[in-house]
């Protein structure tokens, strides 16, 4: 098949980027989206161009390090899949490709479509953490965590921090991110303790990194390679408001 | 874990959107649950009662401080938000994000806008009349002859239709806003939100429609 991309180039953070063109042939409709990436960039070097720069690593869904804005959809018009699992074959033959990095001013781009997304492992640092005593490992069975409890912490655990909830919403907001997070730890036994700081936390670091607030559109959920509901934003928001009522111990 | 400093964040500021939101919601039913005597057919007896109502009652005349309270910060902490929101992402998609989200909830700032230009137009032709600040229509006994003002302003066909309009707008509006605002508080349930989320459209449909009936019968039905 035949496609017409349209890529954004942009050399460094400094640099003002723009959309090169640029046209396939021979591209298998059995290519991932990284992999007909990987052919475009072989013809650059072959050419002696600069090869399109992007962020990838499992090439399987699992890391959260690949992540386009393509054709207006962060990770491509799949549902629930990263760019990596996203094939040529959802493109129509000689069809035109917008390719974009995920825009937001808390993730400003290092190059062409590749983004610093640290902003996020920053949210995690300021508390999306169970902090643990060293020793041994705890005796596993001392703490019973309910079968629905562990379900639900695990649906919030799929996050990979992707980025493509910050990327789907009108006000660039992490807040699905945040959220995730911040409810996988608040509903286990082990996270209680420290529920009500690790909300304001990251939540304020969230602000204060720049990004957007949310407004309820839920784009993101829609977004979501691992399908997080908002559900975790409203728990968040609970979270937030006990934190602000009930005075912390430390 | 160190720094626990209360600060007015993102989140905090949809509590306070949400809970006057949800203030401005209950005065709207009834807002419309006192004008919508006018189109009974006794020429706004019951109107101009209820009327009377409110405003001997003192109860009523504290609500109304509360209310401006309400209207106030509901609009400039959206604006606030809106600016904060559009400055999260300096440099625009070429193409504009195709994920699927309410187009109620897209449009919220702009719909708010709206409905804050006809209030304005709506303060013009009733509240700065009753504050003095505009004449009273030749056509009404007093200040507080509501129902003289209604039949003025209604049966002009431009102000009827810039009411009509607006109308459809607020129940834009307000079909988000009412879920929105349940969410905002954290209140989400698998069972309820669906119900919630119908409840707020059967709202919107019945301040927007219910509304839209008393310039309808005015321009139309009323000699």
């Amino acid at each position: 098949m035949k496609v017409n991309l349209k890529i954004w180039r942009q050399k460094d953070s400094k640099s003002k980027g723009k959309f090169i063109k640029y046209k396939l042939d021979d591209v298998s409709p059995e290519m991932s989206f990284l992999d007909m990436l990987d052919f475009l960039n072989e013809q650059l070097i072959k050419k002696g161009e600069d090869p399109v720069s992007f962020d990838h690593d499992c090439r399987e869904g699992i890391c959260g390090a690949c992540g386009l804005y393509i054709n207006g959809r962060p990770h491509g018009p799949l549902k629930k899949s990263t760019t990596c699992e996203l094939y040529m074959r959802e493109f129509k033959d000689g069809s035109t490709i917008v390719v974009e990095p995920w825009r937001s001013k808390a993730f400003p781009v290092i190059k062409d479509l590749m983004v610093n997304r640290s902003a996020l492992d920053e949210i995690i640092r300021s508390g999306g953490y169970i902090s643990v005593g060293a020793g041994a490992a705890p005796e596993a069975n001392s703490i019973p965590v309910g079968k629905e409890v562990s379900d639900k912490a695990f649906d919030l655990a799929v996050c990979i921090g992707c980025g493509a909830c910050v990327a789907a919403c009108k006000n660039s907001s992490a807040m699905l991110f945040v959220a995730a997070k911040v409810s996988q730890m608040a509903i286990l036994p082990h996270g209680k303790p420290e529920a009500t700081k690790r909300v304001k936390r990251m939540v304020n670091k969230s602000d204060e990194l720049g990004f957007g607030g949310c407004s309820n559109t839920y784009s993101c959920e829609f977004d979501c390679p691992k399908g997080i509901s908002v559900e975790a934003i409203a728990r968040m928001n609970r979270e937030f408001f006990k934190s602000t009522v009930c005075k912390s111990k430390s | 874990m160190s720094n626990n400093r209360i600060k007015f964040t993102t989140v905090s500021q949809k509590y306070v959107m949400a809970l006057a939101g949800i203030f401005l919601m209950l005065f709207l039913l009834v807002h419309l649950g006192i004008n919508i005597l006018m189109v009974i057919g006794d020429d706004g007896e019951m109107f101009s009662q209820a009327v009377k109502f409110m405003l001997t009652n003192p109860l009523i005349k504290i609500t109304e401080y509360f209310l401006f309270g309400g209207f106030i910060v509901h609009i400039l902490l959206g604006v606030i938000i809106q600016i904060y929101n559009y400055r999260a992402r300096p440099v625009k998609y070429s193409k504009s994000i195709k994920s699927d989200q309410s187009m109620f909830s897209k449009y919220m700032i702009h719909t708010g806008i709206l409905i804050f230009v006809f209030l304005f137009i709506h303060f013009f032709h009733f509240f700065f009349v009753k504050l003095g600040l505009v004449d009273v229509p030749a056509s009404a006994e007093g200040k507080y002859d509501f129902f003289s003002m209604a039949v003025v302003t209604f049966q002009n066909p431009i102000y009827s239709a810039i009411y009509l309009v607006s109308f459809v707008f607020l129940g834009f509006h307000l079909k988000h806003a009412f879920q929105s605002a349940f969410q905002s508080l954290g209140l989400y349930h698998d069972k309820y939100t669906p119900a919630i989320k119908a409840l707020g459209t059967i709202y919107a449909l019945i301040i927007s429609v219910g509304f839209a009936i008393i310039p309808i019968y005015f321009l139309f039905f009323y000699n």
